[in-house]
């Protein structure tokens, strides 16, 4: 049995080595992976919440509709019915979050319409343009439109 | 409040089985959330969006609104949604004419002489949010990644900037913000869907072209729509798993 555990000096070396190695991997690893990689999948749960955390500069439908009830009564029925608010006032988070300082600004009563209305090719033939230089002798379209249900009536 | 036994062996056993910082993110792991997300459930969602190009008109609200909300540096090269005018000549699918002034950031100017026979139409486009996304395959070091509950997302806090990705993405949504030199690309606005809100690009869209649909939820209006209508991913052929479903798409589109 004694002659079995003779010359072992270069196996206890090789362990050494070995457990040197795998030490040395657990320590970079725990150095270089950051924390929370791997729970949720191959990347960084924290990554989620970074995401998220970003502040709001749209409010949404919903924000303006708490408090603007007369135009949503306005638009009730309407072809603008559908169109969020912020498509034409731009974005509003600032006034949702504090109404009595921010102000909404009032859309430019001409351009803002033509963003959409001006005739183009490509867009679908179902969707009404008009052509400023024909229709309207140059005034601003909510001198006879009203831009929250703009049939004329 | 004194710890009990029962609280004791629970946190230490944790500690034990789990790395100190997995422990102690424990609870919202099992609850499938991340720390920030008050009562928004990972699991529970599923996000897609619907793209009707019937109903687009090229208006560009979407570009300016996702440019403003996700601060995307107003150069004309980079976009995290843009719209492209297609104008196919006549029966002549392979080789139509394709032009996206400034992305459609200032809507598109009618042109002075139209194609007598072609025909156009407006497509935008963003990120597909790939179920199985080239981009996520060969990031090196695990930055970009598919969420648990379906958004192509980037960590840059962890992105090198090698643009790997940006040269996998099939569809060309990613670019190298010249501010942090780490990628950037469409986070389907992830801060407000899990708040309950649509994209900045939806609540913008004056047509409902774009809508966003949660496909985990039973009452989204987008199972009607994807059931209804005809519906295109854009470059099947390359199997990515694509979510932005098309409606009406034209077999010209690339």
């Amino acid at each position: 049995m004694s002659h079995f555990f003779k010359d072992t000096e270069h196996l206890l070396r090789m362990a050494g080595l070995f457990a040197a190695g795998v030490v040395g991997f657990v320590v970079l690893r725990a150095i270089f992976v950051p924390a929370g990689f791997g729970e949720l999948g191959h990347f960084r749960t924290g990554a989620l919440a970074d995401n998220q955390s970003r502040p709001l500069v749209f409010a949404g439908r919903e924000a303006c509709e708490e408090c603007h009830d007369e135009v949503v009564a306005l638009r009730k029925g309407g072809a603008h019915a559908g169109v969020g608010c912020e498509a034409c006032h731009g974005a509003l988070a600032a006034h949702a979050g504090d109404p009595a300082t921010v102000q909404a600004r009032r859309p430019d009563p001409k351009a803002t319409c033509l963003i959409c209305h001006l005739p183009n090719a490509a867009k679908p033939t179902s969707f009404p343009q008009v052509d400023p230089s024909e229709h309207g002798d140059g005034q601003a379209c909510t001198s006879c439109h009203r831009p929250h249900n703009p049939k004329v009536q | 409040m004194p710890t009990t036994r029962r609280e004791l062996l629970q946190k230490g056993s944790a500690l034990l089985l789990l790395t100190g910082a997995a422990a102690a993110a424990l609870e919202e792991v099992l609850a499938g959330t991340p720390e920030k997300a008050e009562g928004y459930r990972l699991q529970e969602h599923w996000w897609a969006m619907t793209i009707d190009i019937g109903a687009c008109i090229g208006c560009g609200n979407c570009v300016r609104a996702c440019k403003t909300e996700n601060d995307v540096p107003r150069e004309p090269y980079y976009f995290r949604t843009w719209v492209e005018r297609y104008r196919v000549p006549e029966g002549d699918l392979e080789h139509p004419l394709v032009d996206s002034p400034n992305g459609g950031y200032d809507g598109f100017p009618e042109l002075s002489q139209p194609d007598k026979g072609a025909k156009s139409f407006f497509v935008p486009k963003l990120c597909n949010h790939c179920a199985h996304s080239p981009c996520v395959q060969v990031c090196p070091v695990g930055a970009t990644f598919e969420s648990p509950d379906g958004v192509v997302l980037v960590d840059t806090t962890y992105c090198l900037g090698c643009r790997y990705c940006v040269q996998a993405c099939p569809y060309g949504c990613r670019f190298i913000d010249p501010r942090s030199h780490t990628v950037n690309k469409c986070t389907l606005c992830y801060h407000r869907i899990t708040r309950g809100l649509t994209t900045a690009c939806c609540e913008t869209c004056p047509t409902g072209a774009r809508r966003l649909g949660d496909l985990k939820s039973p009452t989204d209006p987008i199972h009607e729509f994807l059931r209804t209508h005809t519906v295109h991913v854009l470059k099947p052929q390359m199997a990515t798993g694509s979510k932005v479903y098309y409606a009406a798409l034209d077999g010209s589109v690339r």
